[in-house]
């Protein structure tokens, strides 16, 4: 008996129109045409907007040991990522977690159309007591959800949290199946399943007359054993991803969180990205972004030496560096999840947070040269300013100027009361 | 009329394999009598036409072919339960062994319970004080969280467990405190001082103990965990208690799971462990929590709060049981051999440590204010002091910086005062916290960044106090 929907008459025949559709959730539903992204995912974490980007239709991977806050980060992204739809795939993990969604989102404000949260989410959960055909399949029926809504032209982003749990669920049934184990008990197919899921993401024109262009985003976490990347899981994810945030858990017990390392992370959507960053956020953006890389960079080799030889060994240059990178970590990658002002950052505001941390690693490496004492440097007041300015509200980026002002007038100041010593 | 089998074809360690059996359902309780009438339990592992596999719980010594009788009792294993379970001692299976009367069930529940569909949890966030520093400040235990204790052989979670036990309050209580403990093939001993510290306490009558001893049948083991997550469900959720549920010790639970796999010739995971482990630890897991009530907005009295104590073998976090209980539970309390060597106890490791639910359970209402911030300044600053106590090995101390001394004078502290404390020490929140600002007197105002100004201006102790004193210091 078929009562669906409404036969109607077209040029390619009969075809049933109906009030929703149905779709197995294993093949992908077609596009006219896979397009390049170009537009970032704003998450509002400055790590991730300003170091490692995602594009709306790009793929991501965060994996990382227990306890590294990989399902906080997802968390965050599901509450402030500017999608017009969040996927949440919870796939095997934690019962108290989803209700946490489940309780938070209804009264959280999306930020960008001023409604609640959850009138924007889907969320498929799977906790791990559940059954393991269902966790296979979960992951499944969340990106099919989301190509629904892609392909009436939406941004859509995709939260799998975890796909060790799926790559697992696939284990156990394939071990009940008694088919011939790969790597580690998983199935030989694993990394072809792995593929085929992430390649569901992507930028496209959808089908219709009207040319639609919609996105969808897939960011999965990976929850190897003991946080060991050479997991089979991770190592089929990396092959297919274009962003990997690596969360480190000794960034962990610091907490410093988001926990994600800025050396060993990557994002290869640098190039896509670089004319929007440039012409919707500031000129100067890539500069900044690749001069603190390098100033990061050149922090873990100076802490190779200082390990060696102490830190009285350096050049006041070097010293510099590493006080600068030390604001860096802490003042701008360090971001709290649970304080008001700070969980979000607008992308104007993280640029010119390390436009100022920059302005004034600049300002001193040019006094150091006119052999101002280094001492004399460290304990500008501004330095004590700069700490806070996470707090400076969003509309209130005036502040900043005024911190370049004080860098360079303290700077000065303190050159002058050098040279008057000196006399 | 019940069906006698004589038909046993195959004894494999603790299984044995029926032929020719009719409706034999997936996981149905099996009695069989031995020749001398022993009577043993077991339970269907699997069904292939007539064939039953079936685990017998006591072990299969002295089963013989041609003799022994199978009965298939067409019900699960279950547990009888009844408010009189309380102050009671039950073996592995929920069977009464102290001698006091049988149990008259009110009801009986099935010991593999059903999962709870996270829409109907209640999101955990009422504050428990255990009383102990090191806990309640930096990785908060809550109401209806599961916060394992990862420990090594010879360190003291015997003891810690215990005094979590006996001080455990939740400010503004309303309902009845129960604990139910369940002990996994441990010694005698250990579980001995379980019993005396309930009995000297005067706590016994509020604690249901299900014990299986290391001289217990193995494979009794695998039921003990989920019969007393049974007895904890009843308590809790039908009788509006507020359990603490004690699992000691996980990694022998998890052995005997390998000792039935194998015998299964399942194809093992990690270090031989069956891959489904991470499932099966799942399944006693998440049996933690509170639950919504019937109306719509209403919380249902009662909670489960779980702390199972697992030993590291090896003090190996990476072994695939805390690994994999690391994954399922809500943080997680390390305890730690240099720190025991030391002297301080609870030798508790707070950097690898944490509480996933610390965040949502503490700040105003609940704790205090300023409760958060503190945590992460005393985090950060922890840490801080141990890299530079690794510089100091490196390079000595007269080449650290004067700021570099401070933090390094500043962990020392920390160790002696904030995690320190006595066995019978019970702190308040408030004690526990100003013991933390007491000893953030000892670094430079420039490195409290964690901390909003409007807190450090109000909390932190003025400078002419003496540094690092506190009311309840404990050293």
């Amino acid at each position: 008996m078929k009562i669906d929907g409404l036969e109607v008459k077209t040029d390619e025949g009969v075809q049933e129109l109906s009030l929703f559709h149905r779709w197995p959730v294993r093949t992908p539903r077609p596009v006219v045409k896979k397009l390049v992204p170009h537009n970032p995912l704003v998450t509002g974490q400055r790590v991730v907007d300003t170091f490692f980007p995602i594009s709306q239709g790009g793929t991501a991977t965060v994996p990382g040991p227990f306890g590294s806050g990989k399902t906080v980060i997802q968390h965050q992204l599901a509450k402030w990522s500017d999608a017009h739809i969040i996927v949440y795939i919870g796939c095997g993990e934690r019962g108290n977690e989803m209700t946490d969604v489940l309780q938070e989102f209804p009264e959280l404000i999306d930020p960008t159309s001023g409604r609640p949260l959850m009138e924007r989410t889907v969320l498929i959960a799977n906790t791990s007591n559940m059954p393991v055909a269902a966790r296979e399949a979960s992951v499944y029926t969340g990106i099919t959800i989301a190509e629904y809504f892609r392909d009436m032209g939406l941004n859509v982003a995709v939260m799998a949290d975890s796909t060790s749990r799926w790559a697992e669920a696939m284990r156990e049934m394939s071990g009940r199946l008694e088919e011939m184990p790969g790597e580690e008990g998983y199935p030989a197919y694993l990394p072809s399943r792995i593929a085929d899921f992430y390649e569901r993401a992507g930028r496209t024109k959808c089908l219709g007359r009207d040319g639609r262009i919609g996105t969808l985003s897939v960011i999965g976490a990976v929850s190897p054993p003991g946080g060991d990347l050479s997991d089979p899981v991770v190592q089929a994810t990396l092959k297919v991803v274009k962003v990997f945030w690596s969360l480190e858990d000794q960034l962990a017990f610091e907490r410093h969180f988001p926990a994600i390392g800025w050396l060993s992370s990557y994002s290869l959507y640098h190039d896509n990205l670089k004319d929007y960053f440039r012409n919707e956020v500031a000129e100067r953006w890539e500069g900044i972004r690749a001069e603190s890389m390098e100033l990061l960079q050149k922090e873990a080799e100076l802490k190779e030496l200082v390990r060696l030889v102490g830190v009285d060994s350096l050049s006041p240059q070097d010293r510099l560096i590493l006080e600068t990178t030390k604001s860096i970590r802490e003042d701008f990658l360090h971001q709290s999840a649970f304080d008001r002002d700070d969980a979000y950052t607008r992308l104007s505001k993280q640029f010119r947070m390390l436009h100022v941390i920059l302005e004034l690693h600049r300002a001193c490496l040019k006094a150091v040269e006119r052999r101002v004492p280094l001492r004399q440097l460290l304990d500008l007041p501004v330095r004590e300013r700069i700490s806070r300015m996470r707090h400076v509200p969003e509309d209130g980026l005036g502040q900043f100027d005024a911190m370049i002002e004080e860098i360079n007038s303290q700077v000065a100041d303190r050159s002058r009361e050098d040279r008057a010593e000196e006399e | 009329m019940v069906t006698e089998y004589s038909t046993i074809g195959d004894i494999a360690g603790p299984l044995i394999l029926l032929h020719s059996v009719d409706h034999a359902t997936f996981e149905e309780l099996v009695e069989v009598e031995l020749p001398d009438g022993e009577l043993r339990r077991g339970k269907v592992l699997e069904v292939d036409h007539t064939n039953v596999l079936v685990q017998l719980f006591e072990g299969t010594r002295g089963v013989d072919i041609a003799k022994t009788k199978v009965r298939f009792l067409g019900r699960g294993l279950e547990l009888s339960v009844s408010l009189d379970i309380l102050g009671r001692i039950f073996n592995g299976l929920g069977i009464p062994i102290d001698d006091g009367p049988k149990i008259i069930p009110e009801k009986r529940l099935d010991i593999n319970g059903t999962p709870i569909n996270p829409y109907a949890r209640i999101y955990p966030q009422k504050f428990i004080q255990t009383g102990i520093s090191a806990i309640d400040g930096l990785n908060t235990l809550v109401r209806g969280q599961k916060l394992p204790i990862f420990s090594g052989f010879g360190l003291p979670h015997s003891e810690l467990a215990a005094q979590i036990a006996r001080q455990a309050t939740v400010p503004s209580a309303e309902a009845a405190f129960a604990i139910v403990f369940a002990a996994m093939g441990i010694t005698f001993e250990e579980a001995n001082y379980f019993i005396q510290d309930f009995q000297e306490t005067g706590a016994m009558e509020r604690v249901v103990l299900f014990i299986n001893l290391a001289n217990d049948p193995t494979i009794e083991r695998i039921a003990t965990p989920r019969a007393a997550l049974t007895a904890a469900e009843y308590l809790a959720f039908e009788r509006g208690m507020h359990v603490l549920v004690i699992l000691t010790d996980m990694t022998n639970y998890c052995e005997a799971l390998r000792e039935v796999s194998v015998a299964r010739k399942e194809i093992p995971g990690r270090r031989g462990y069956p891959g489904y482990l991470y499932t099966d630890l799942a399944t006693i897991y998440e049996r933690a929590g509170l639950l919504k009530g019937e109306k719509k907005g209403e919380v249902r009295e009662g909670s489960i709060t779980q702390i199972p104590v697992l030993s590291m073998p090896d003090d190996d976090k990476t072994h695939p049981i805390p690994d994999l209980t690391g994954y399922i539970t809500e943080g997680q309390i390390i305890l730690d051999r240099v720190l025991h060597h030391k002297g301080i106890y609870p030798p508790i490791n707070v950097l690898p440590s944490l509480s996933r639910l610390r965040d949502k359970g503490i700040g105003e209402g609940r704790t205090r204010e300023d409760h958060a911030q503190v945590a992460n300044q005393l985090f950060s600053s922890y840490a801080r002091s141990k890299e530079v106590e690794e510089l100091a090995v490196v390079l000595g101390e007269a080449a650290l910086t004067e700021t570099d001394r401070a933090f390094m004078a500043f962990g020392e502290r920390f160790e002696r005062t904030f995690v320190q404390q006595a066995l019978n020490d019970n702190r308040s929140i408030e004690q526990t916290l100003n013991v933390g600002w007491n000893l953030l007197t000892m670094i430079p105002r420039t490195e409290i960044k964690r901390i909003r100004d409007e807190f450090v201006e109000k909390y932190l102790p003025r400078e002419d106090a003496e540094p690092g004193s506190g009311d309840s210091t404990g050293a």
